[in-house]
Parts: structure tokens; sequence; C-alpha cells
């Protein structure tokens, strides 16, 4: 390998490192892209059998060209501007939407040594980052000077504020048990432990001592993604379509993309995180990328499958359930994983 | 000029005008905006020192948390500019009055050659594997522990503050209790009865 870039090195010379890094993002978001166009099919189909009936198969065998029609026909519709919208600030929303989406995929660790940047704070990064995407919105809604974007923005502005607090403390929880805030040492702290020994790997994952944790976290990612059951922010039948009501075209398209990036970034967060990422649930079967791909897609089923089962939920018990359920609960458990390391029942020595 | 100065450079350069849109701005919310820019830019700065804890975390609570909040402030309420206008003369003595103190104060720093600065030695450069989360956190919880008890108190103080000040009970207002609507059982709802038919 490293001979056969040594070619390639050299005609760069001092430019190699941003090239090579470059190199490494496209690697990473072209994949995703499809994954993405994919999800969107795989969604549809999804549902569609959950309903009793076939779903797209017109386009391409089985429907699988549906996705590239899709985004053909949004990629060549006009994008309208209304007028007395802020013109910098709505073409500015979308951007903001899908920037943070993609680019917490930095830290995001593929498998061991497999992550664009290795940084410490990795942890702390993601939290950052996930909490900038409200901006898109927030903007989104307040450009398109009119109501329904508006009561959107501001719906989904009170709700991802708060599902963040909650998500903050799951993750301190893991950030406890880890004593890391690198993604890729939190995911090796796993892979170690008194089943591990015994070759079952899965129950020295963290989703056992941090059950409520792995619940509170999943579901809060739904509701950070204001994805059905928390879907408020677009609700049809009150805000017509929440922010991107005024959006055409590709413009709506870029909000579509974030939508999806981020329910892709939370089932993998939520692997990487609880279900040892990489790490193979047995110890006779090699790790690999293979495993986290896997959990990840199982993640992605229960969003689509929490879609098709669950109804809306009424504002209010969105609110009460993030503050008045979830930030007691991670709390209190905050306290009980720390009681609980110090103690000598600790199982993290 | 390496590569790091000149990073701190253009963040600078994005960071004062950031900063001087967020006074000169017409529009509340482009100034708000503005504000998040300049925030940013200064998460950035601090990255370049090496201060990757507190950069990422006033990204997270300034940028995340209360700019988002002030934004929603500022778009639900109808800012009429000629008022804000209003007693710009009037204020503008305890204006310049801080004015001058910051560039005092900035003076101070940036003329530390003046000042005997060099008394102070400079830190000694971070060893590999530094890690500025654990070093702050151990400082925090041992040295600072007192003061930060303190600060942590203040804030607690200012939540129950701010909860009071919004809490009002009134009378004659009818609403939902969402754990009593959860917690409903069909029973409390629906009463089946086993009766023999009726005849006419």
């Amino acid at each position: 390998m490293e001979a056969l870039l040594e070619p390639v090195v050299q005609l760069f010379g001092p430019a190699w490192p941003a090239v090579w890094t470059l190199t490494k993002i496209v690697a990473i978001i072209a994949p995703l892209m499809l994954c993405v166009a994919y999800l969107t099919l795989a969604e549809r189909k999804v549902i569609g059998y959950m309903q009793v009936r076939i779903g797209p198969n017109r386009v391409g065998p089985k429907g699988l060209l549906q996705p590239i029609a899709d985004g053909m026909k949004l990629l060549f519709k006009e994008i309208i501007v209304p007028s007395g919208a802020s013109k910098g600030l709505f073409i500015l929303g979308p951007i903001l939407a899908i920037a943070p989406s993609l680019a917490a995929w930095a830290v995001v660790p593929f498998g061991d040594g497999m992550v664009l940047a290795d940084v410490n704070a990795g942890l702390l990064f993601l939290l950052a980052i996930t909490s900038v995407e409200v901006y898109g919105v927030i903007i989104a809604g307040w450009a398109s000077n009119s109501k329904y974007p508006f009561l959107g923005s501001m719906r989904a502005a009170a709700q991802m504020v708060s599902y963040e607090v909650a998500m903050g403390f799951a993750l301190i929880c893991v950030l406890l048990i880890s004593a890391s805030l690198n993604l890729t040492d939190i995911v090796r702290s796993q892979g170690q432990g008194q089943f591990h020994d015994m070759g079952l790997s899965f129950l020295s994952w963290n989703w056992i001592p941090l059950f409520p944790m792995f619940i509170v976290f999943l579901i809060s990612g739904i509701a950070e993604t204001n994805r059905a059951p928390f879907d408020v922010v677009e609700g049809e039948s009150e805000v017509v379509a929440g922010h991107m009501v005024e959006y055409s075209g590709m413009a709506f398209a870029l909000f579509f993309l974030a939508e999806y990036a981020n329910m892709i970034l939370v089932s993998i967060l939520t692997s990487v995180l609880f279900v040892g990422g990489w790490l193979s649930p047995v110890s006779f079967l090699p790790d690999g990328f293979f495993w986290l791909a896997l959990k990840t897609a199982f993640f992605l089923f229960v969003f689509l499958w929490a879609r098709a089962t669950f109804p809306r939920f009424r504002y209010d018990h969105i609110m009460r359930l993030g503050w008045k359920v979830f930030i007691p609960i991670t709390l209190v458990w905050v306290i009980v994983v720390a009681v609980w390391m110090m103690s000598p029942l600790s199982i993290w020595k | 000029m390496d590569f790091k100065t000149f990073v701190f450079y253009v963040l600078a350069a994005i960071m004062v005008f950031a900063a001087l849109r967020v006074i000169t701005a017409r529009n509340p919310v482009h100034a708000a905006l503005f504000l998040v820019l300049s925030f940013f830019s200064a998460g950035g700065i601090w990255l370049l020192l090496a201060a990757e804890f507190l950069a990422i975390v006033l990204v997270m609570v300034y940028v995340g948390a209360v700019m988002v909040l002030f934004l929603f402030v500022v778009m639900m309420l109808d800012i009429n500019l000629d008022r804000l206008r209003q007693g710009f003369w009037s204020y503008l003595p305890v204006g310049a009055l801080i004015g001058v103190l910051l560039v005092v104060e900035m003076a101070l720093v940036l003329g530390g050659r003046y000042f005997g600065l060099e008394a102070m030695p400079e830190p000694p450069a971070a060893q590999a594997g530094y890690s500025n989360t654990r070093e702050l956190g151990r400082l925090l919880y041992t040295d600072y522990v007192y003061p930060f008890e303190l600060a942590s108190l203040l804030l607690l103080v200012a939540m129950i503050v701010a909860v009071t000040l919004t809490l009002r009970k009134r009378k004659g207002v009818r609403y939902l209790n969402p754990s009593e609507q959860i917690s409903i059982k069909r029973g409390d709802r629906v009463e089946l009865i086993s009766m023999s038919a009726e005849k006419e």
C-alpha cells in the first residue's frame, strides 16, 4: 500500500496531507449519501410491507432505481424564494441543516483505527456539532417569512434543546464507565470483562449496565432527528410541513438529506456507544466493520418500525417526556453509575 | 508566516467583523446570528491554543443552547427599531466608559512586555497524550472544589429564581394532566355490564 501510494505522494508534495484527508472525506460522504438515498427506499418499502402493501416497485427492477429518480426530479425543480423572505438566510438555512450532520461523521470510528479524526474529545465534539443542527431549522423557519414554517421551527427548537439535555446525561454515563471521550477507546473498553473472557462479548457491552441510558438515548435520538412519533415539527395536519413548507427542489432535498443522514448518525452512535461498535458479539467470530453495519441497520429499522407503529405525540406529551421523565431518570442513573464505580461491586476495574 | 498563524488571522478577522456587525446590523435576528458566528470563531481560536475542552464547550453551551433560546425570543418579539434608538445619547457615556475600560484591559494583556510579564515563565509545552479535559476536571474537583461548588450553587439559585418568576397559578384555568391521561386504563372509562336481553 505504502509503495503503491509513493508516486502519488510525490506528485502532490506538501499538499499531500490535505489531498489525503479530502480523499478520506469523499470516501465517507459518498457512501453515506448513497445510504441516505436507499434509506428512503427502505423506509417506503418497510412501511409498505408493515401496512400490507408493496411500496414503490415501478422504477427499475423491483423499484430499486426509485431514489435515483426522486433525486433527479428534485435536482431539476426550480428553487422558489418567497417574496418578503430574507434571501441570504433563506439559502443559508438548508446549508446549516446539512453541514453539521455531515461534519459529525469526522469522529465516528468505523473500525479499529478507521476514523477520519481520532481526536481525544470526540464525544464532546459530537455533542457540540449536534447542538448546532437546530440552527438550520430555526433560520429556515424565520427566513421563510410565513406563519407555518415559523411555528414549525419554534417547535423544533424547543424540542431539540429539551432532548439534548437527556442525551447529554446519557453520554455522561458512557463517559464515566469508559473513562475516555475518544470514541475508539469507548468501543475498545467494551471489548473486555468477565463475559468477554467467557466468549460472550455481547454481554460485556455497555447496553447491559446502562440499559436505561441505552433506551433514553435511542428515544432521544428519534426526538432529536424529528422523526415520527416526535415529528410535530413537520406535522402535516397542523403546520403543513413545518420549516420546509416554502422550500422546493434541492433546497428541500438538503433538509431531507440532513434528516436521513442524522438518522444514520444516531443509529451508528447508538451502535458505537452502547452495543460495542465493530466488535463481534461472540469471541469466535472476527471483529470488523461488518458488525457495525449490521447493528446500525438494525437501529435504522427500529426508526422505521417506530414510524409505522406509533401515532404522533401531542406536543405537551413530548415536553413532559423530555423534561419530567428522561432528565430525572438520566440524572439518577449518572449518580447510580458513579456510586457503582466507586463501590467494591464495580465491574469496570 | 506559518499555517497556524494564518488560520489565527483568518479566524480573528471573521470574529472582529462578526462582532462589529452584531452592533451595526439593523435586524436583531441578523445581529444575533452574527453573535453566533463570532462565538464560533472564538471557539476556533481556542482550539488553536490547544484548549479543546473550552472551545467545544463554548460551542455547545453558547451556540447550541443559549443563543438558540436567545434567537427564539428575538424572533418572537416585535422589535421596534425607533424605540430602541431612543435614549442613545443618554446611554452613550456609560457605554463609552465600558469601552474605554475594555481597551485598557486589552492593552494590559497585549502590552504585557511593559508591565513585567517576563516575571511569569511560559508554561511548559504539553507532552503527548495530554488531555485538556482530564486536567481541567482534576483541577476543578481537587484544588478549586469550593469555588466550583459555590458557582454551581449560584447557578442553582438562578434556576430556581427563573422558575419562580414565571410560575403563577391562575384560578379557573382548566388544563390536562398528561400523566393522568397516560395512566388511564380501559376499566376507568368503560364498564361492561352483563344483563339479560330486554323485551319490549
